[in-house]
């Protein structure tokens, strides 16, 4: 199968991963993108992706009897936006708390979410959910790898219209006008008479909101099943692609994209025969973020378009 | 949590005297500090019990089957103590460096890289040394390697303003993807054909178990190593610079604090710690290494130091009560029919409760100057 493309495999595979593979960065980073513009980071969207997996897959696979196997996985990505937006509003209430610090909430909501995952996700390791329906745009070429290279789930379309939609928001609008005066001076809004609590509630529900349907598409679209590991720290990468994107919705969309690439490495080589370092190319997006967070990052200054009450106390 | 406060006993020995500090005055901050954990402890296991019943569990016999599983008797204490040795190692892995301001959460990757530095060395070694000085070897090698790769995610933070938090969890994965790679490729023992392992560590070499017991010798690693670390931030120069500059970098900076070197330096002792948690385990308990190393002391050990309040006494307590919980891991599956993840539900309830109980310090009406006693709480 694979020889017969020889080496032009590796950038096709690259492709087919960045397609696929991208769709969850996309979500959660956006997530990301809207709470930290109201000035709170949610490190919890890695439990969020978790929950939103399992409950995506399950709603899924439950329902596929009553409302059929097309609409099912479109109940479950609702599903899983609700379910992130239960755990945002844990994290917006309490990291909201006097003297509660928004990373501390956001490392006890990882283990909270990835346990509520698990717990609820057992039964559905096993049995097979209705996937969601993939656009076939590869289906006038005869090469079966460039056929499911290009296979494009609406999810991820849909991801790449929220996030000229986030610029324009934040741009253009008083809400985003609000969020972004919550976000980068507290004191102005609340002259203003904005509630800062209430707008960030809202956007950490809304952000988690986004995190959860990014879960939906690991567990209904790529890889396309359930397992413990399925996330496994995507939902971390995608805090520190916000840092990398500066806080700007566009760039989270190019970002993303480069992570799903970095992502589909390690199986791009073993799809061609090299697999010696597989699990080396599998630490590539860890080291690739790591390494984006050192060029980026500066000691002296905070990061242009940082929102200017990140990381403050209450 | 919600209790009401109590009534005020006015012929109490402690009630405040005017004139200055009575005994009830000294004690009320301590025993807040020991109380409202102790609160959010019983809170969540409220919490948790409503889950249980939610989850079709009699919330009740879960309790008690966790109490048996832990601490009743002798066998169950010493499942707990097994467990909890690495947890205290691990824990100042998070502790330590908060205690400068630092959030660090990479615990298991260092537990990981110490594990394998120790395995390489006491591969590498055999039996070409007497057993002590090669466990002796394997010990600085698994400190020097979970040292050094926290204090990467130190020296990030300090030299180019990376996010702690961030790149210590990144070090994770990073460590356990090397990890497999070792294992997959140059390490692997073929003739062990379970699951991908390097070869087995030289019975020799192995930490023994106390006499007597089962528990192996971590466990006396666990509680020297954090009485150690309490003296080194309670009681000595660098303990104190270090909490200054938690307490205020910039102060730190003006009285002329190498602020720089303390991040490295308190880095790599966390880090260290993890790294002997990782040693611990491949001596005593796994014998070879393979993916089993990664079986969550890390992130417990993250609970830990937040429960503990990031002082290295009560981690040796905290821990020795989070070992029990893992330890009975195993009971809730069997006898309640409940998932291996109840566990980990638990441990974040408990997080959660003990995060919100932070901002009731000083709110509390019983722990307020005008309240005369608690002790009868």
């Amino acid at each position: 199968m694979s020889e017969s493309l020889g080496l032009l495999g590796i950038p096709l595979a690259i492709l087919a991963g960045t397609l696929r593979g991208s769709a969850p960065f996309l979500f959660v980073s956006l997530g990301e993108c809207i709470t930290e513009k109201s000035g709170k980071i949610n490190l919890g969207l890695e439990g969020t992706l978790l929950l939103g997996a399992m409950t995506a897959y399950g709603v899924s696979f439950l329902s596929q009897g009553a409302v059929g196997t097309f609409w099912a996985p479109w109940l479950g990505v609702v599903a899983a936006g609700l379910a992130g937006m239960v755990l945002g509003a844990i994290h917006g209430w309490l990291s909201q708390q006097p003297r509660v610090n928004d990373v501390a909430t956001g490392i006890a909501m990882i283990i909270f979410g990835s346990g509520l995952a698990f717990f609820l996700g057992k039964p559905f390791i096993q049995p097979q959910a209705p996937q969601l329906f993939t656009f076939e745009w590869g289906a006038w070429s005869s090469s079966p790898q460039l056929q499911s290279a290009l296979k494009v789930s609406p999810l991820f379309l849909i991801g790449v219209a929220i996030a000229p939609l986030l610029h324009w928001f934040f741009r253009a609008t008083r809400w985003g006008l609000t969020v972004r005066a919550v976000g980068d001076s507290p004191q102005a809004a609340l002259a203003m008479g904005i509630s800062i609590f209430k707008v960030r509630m809202a956007s950490i529900m809304a952000g988690s909101f986004l995190a959860g349907i990014g879960g939906a598409c690991l567990s209904l679209y790529y890889p396309g099943v359930w397992t413990e590991r399925i996330s496994s720290g995507q939902g971390l990468m995608a805090v520190a692609l916000v840092i990398f994107a500066r806080w700007n919705p566009i760039q989270c969309l190019w970002a993303s994209m480069l992570f799903g690439g970095a992502q589909a490495l390690g199986p791009a080589f073993q799809s061609v025969g090299i697999d010696s370092y597989y699990y080396a190319f599998n630490a590539a997006p860890y080291i690739l973020t790591l390494l984006i967070m050192v060029i980026t990052c500066s000691p002296k200054q905070t990061l242009a378009g940082s929102p200017g009450a990140l990381g403050k106390e209450n | 949590m919600s209790s009401s406060p109590l009534p005020n006993s006015p012929g109490s020995p402690g009630s405040p005297t005017p004139s200055g500090l009575s005994r009830a005055e000294a004690w009320r901050a301590p025993l807040e500090s020991v109380l409202l954990p102790i609160g959010a402890l019983l809170t969540a296991l409220f919490i948790f019990g409503i889950f249980c019943a939610i989850a079709g569990a009699n919330p009740f016999a879960v309790y008690a089957s966790i109490y048996k599983a832990a601490f009743g008797g002798w066998s169950a204490w010493q499942n707990t103590l097994i467990r909890a040795a690495p947890l205290m190692l691990t824990a100042l892995c998070t502790a330590l460096p908060a205690r400068l301001g630092l959030v660090i959460i990479g615990n298991e990757g260092a537990l990981v890289m110490g594990g394998l530095g120790a395995m390489l060395v006491g591969l590498g070694l055999g039996t070409t040394l007497p057993p002590f000085a090669v466990q002796l070897a394997m010990g600085a090698a698994g400190m020097a390697a979970g040292g050094l790769w926290i204090m990467l995610a130190g020296a990030l933070r300090h030299y180019r303003g990376v996010n702690e938090t961030i790149s210590s969890l990144l070090l994770n994965y990073i460590a356990i993807a090397f990890l497999n790679h070792l294992v997959e490729g140059p390490l692997r023992d073929s003739s062990f054909i379970t699951k991908p392992s390097s070869a087995e560590l030289n019975p020799a070499n192995w930490l023994g178990t106390i006499p007597g017991t089962r528990i192996h010798f971590g466990l006396f690693y666990g509680l020297v190593v954090c009485v150690i670390a309490y003296i080194l931030i309670q009681r000595t120069t660098f303990g104190f610079a270090a909490r200054t500059t938690g307490g205020n970098i910039r102060a730190a900076k003006l009285a002329g604090l190498p602020v720089g070197k303390l991040t490295l330096a308190v880095c790599f002792l966390g880090g260290s710690a993890a790294g002997l948690a990782g040693m611990v385990e491949i001596a005593a308990v796994q014998k070879r290494i393979n993916e089993s190393l990664v079986s969550n002391y890390g992130y417990a050990g993250i609970l830990v130091a937040f429960v503990s309040r990031h002082n290295p006494l009560a981690t040796v307590l905290v821990a020795i009560l989070l070992g029990g919980i893992l330890a009975s891991g195993g009971i809730l599956q069997r006898s309640h029919n409940l998932p291996d993840a109840t566990v980990l539900v638990f441990q974040g309830i408990v997080f959660l409760c003990v995060l919100y109980s932070d901002s009731l310090y000083g709110k509390l009406p019983w722990f307020r100057a005008d309240a005369v006693s608690k002790a009868t709480l």
